[in-house]
């Protein structure tokens, strides 16, 4: 659990962070989203203490963050950035095992790990430990990145913007990997976008920032459905929201039960927006939705998607 | 290619034929007497004998190695001292500094150094070690400024000390620039170092002086044709260093 408590930031006079008290449940997913300037990267890093907060406090588990020396608190804290900041002259190994070598675990400990996590992000480590970040695509740079943050095994991970630098193809893939590891892992996470999309897939909540203030917190789906102002409404797309939102539905949520149609079936658990690239790809109105073990459960509409 | 087949790679390096021509030729100088006095008849001896060419060579090199090797130390410290948050405000300073000391002609410095230090190789050390910073702490700084912020940055996220970011992220990153720094002074006071002849060094530089006030230019000749092959054969043996420093992880300096 992280508890922000009235936490003030200044940069010359200016207020960056004003007044700011939130608190991360323990195994939140939690999503600092805003855009450009409005202090989200600032709080993250105040969190670890590599930028220093003018006043209120910030706990960890209960504990200040400044009641233990700065190196302390980071070793326990795993920490990803957007350009990885991967150390270009030390191997993938080196370079995962970092943290631990600070620790002082014995080597053995560290190579097991690397292979670990190495298999964890499927990246095959006979054939990674021993190469050089130059050497790896940008996707592979950020998995390694990530990898080396959670090397340690923190209960808490920061990341800021870890995958805005990725082409989308591989963002997507490493969203979907980073969900994977946050539901195999549980650890409390703390991670800054300004991508919409990005937050709503990956955030259980979400702390939508503007000028320094906590503009809105909730669940993806509260911010999405009650968006508390303007301006969190313009942010998640103004009436484009409603796009988002099929997103974040199931095809359960909407289905007409005992009904039943032609065609290619859908999957109750699908999103609603899967069940419309369906609808679409193949020209039709209605779909039937079948479960995994071949039940016909009923049928979803094009009508029932937009209700 | 086919004549180095089965040989070592060493015997193709041009590194290793400089530096036996400038061995051969410094130990072999009095050997060239006959050479000298064809074609500079009227010069006698043909050949510079006050002292061994192998002795002015070793009075050379030594105060050039004390003197870049101090260089080495205060230049790349100061860098070191400069880009920390705590010596920041240093920086104008030591860059000013280290400009003036290059700026002022060693002629002059040697001239000023006389009186307290008396004649001998210490004026000539301490003019070379002036003239020597300033390409070292350019280039440290210049290397140690090149770290990629991110790199720091995650460095200090991870919980790395600073002396642990200094030790393990900003001097090996640094290295390559800092080490070319070294290579351009120690070129420099090799060439440099032949005026401390002026002020009673033993030096390569000393035939080419007493060359030049006895109207000997054979002197001249033997004492320039052995400062430029040492000169040579040293920078190319730290291009090879350069080469060995660069980690297999960096991409190739440039």
């Amino acid at each position: 659990m992280i508890e922000l408590d009235r936490i003030v930031k200044e940069y010359q006079g200016r207020r960056v962070v004003d007044d700011l008290s939130f608190t991360v449940p323990e195994g939140a997913f939690c999503v600092l989203l805003g855009t450009s300037g409005c202090g989200k990267s600032t709080t993250l890093r105040m969190i670890n203490r590599l930028v220093p907060f003018d006043a209120g406090t910030i706990r960890i588990e209960g504990a200040d963050v400044r009641e233990v020396a700065p190196e302390i608190l980071r070793r326990r804290i795993g920490y990803a950035i957007q350009s990885t900041g991967l150390f270009p002259h030390w191997t993938v190994e080196d370079n995962i095992g970092t943290v631990p070598r600070l620790l002082d675990w014995p080597r053995n400990r560290i190579r097991d790990r690397v292979t670990e996590l190495l298999q964890l992000f499927r990246l095959d480590p006979e054939a990674y430990r021993h190469k050089y970040p130059h050497q790896l695509s940008g996707g592979e740079q950020q998995r390694v990145g990530v990898a080396r943050a959670l090397a340690a095994d923190p209960d808490l991970l920061l990341m800021d913007e870890p995958f805005a630098a990725v082409d989308p193809v591989t963002r997507d893939a490493l969203q979907a990997e980073m969900a994977r590891i946050h539901q195999a892992t549980g650890k409390t996470i703390v991670f800054v976008t300004h991508d919409i999309a990005e937050a709503l897939r990956l955030a259980t909540v979400v702390a939508v920032m503007d000028r320094g203030h906590l503009a809105q917190w909730g669940t993806p789906l509260e911010i999405l459905e009650n968006p508390a102002n303007e301006f969190v409404a313009g942010f998640i797309g103004g009436e484009a929201s409603g796009v988002q939102l099929l997103a974040l539905r199931t095809v359960a949520e909407r289905m007409r039960p005992g009904e039943g149609a032609e065609g290619k079936p859908v999957s109750p658990d699908a999103s609603l927006r899967d069940a419309l690239a369906a609808m679409m790809a193949r020209h039709a109105d209605r779909l039937p939705v079948v479960d995994g073990g071949g039940q016909r459960l009923g049928i979803i509409t094009l009508t029932d998607l937009i209700r | 290619m086919t004549g180095t087949r089965g040989w070592p790679q060493s015997i193709a390096s041009p590194v290793l034929w400089v530096g036996v021509l400038f061995f051969a030729l410094m130990l072999g100088m009095p050997q060239t007497a006959p050479l000298f006095a064809k074609a500079f008849p009227q010069v006698v001896p043909p050949v510079f004998d006050r002292d061994s060419f192998f002795a002015l060579w070793l009075s050379h090199a030594g105060m050039v190695l004390a003197a870049s090797a101090a260089a080495s130390i205060v230049g790349i410290s100061l860098a070191i001292f400069v880009t920390r948050p705590v010596g920041h405000d240093f920086r104008a300073l030591v860059g000013t500094l280290a400009t003036i000391g290059q700026t002022f002609p060693p002629a002059a410095v040697l001239a000023l150094a006389v009186p307290a230090l008396g004649f001998g190789p210490r004026p000539t050390i301490v003019a070379l070690f002036l003239y020597g910073l300033l390409p070292i702490i350019e280039n440290a700084i210049a290397g140690l400024d090149g770290v990629p912020a991110a790199v720091r940055e995650a460095a200090q996220g991870m919980g790395l000390s600073p002396w642990q970011v200094l030790r393990d992220v900003d001097l090996p990153l640094a290295a390559p620039l800092m080490l070319a720094g070294v290579r351009v002074s120690v070129t420099i006071a090799i060439g440099t170092a032949t005026i401390g002849s002026t002020v009673g060094a033993l030096t390569l530089g000393t035939p080419i002086f007493d060359g030049l006030a006895a109207s000997k230019v054979p002197f001249v000749l033997q004492g320039a044709v052995l400062v430029a092959l040492f000169a040579i054969l040293t920078d190319m043996l730290f291009a090879r260093l350069e080469r060995r420093l660069q980690r297999p992880g960096m991409a190739p300096a440039g």
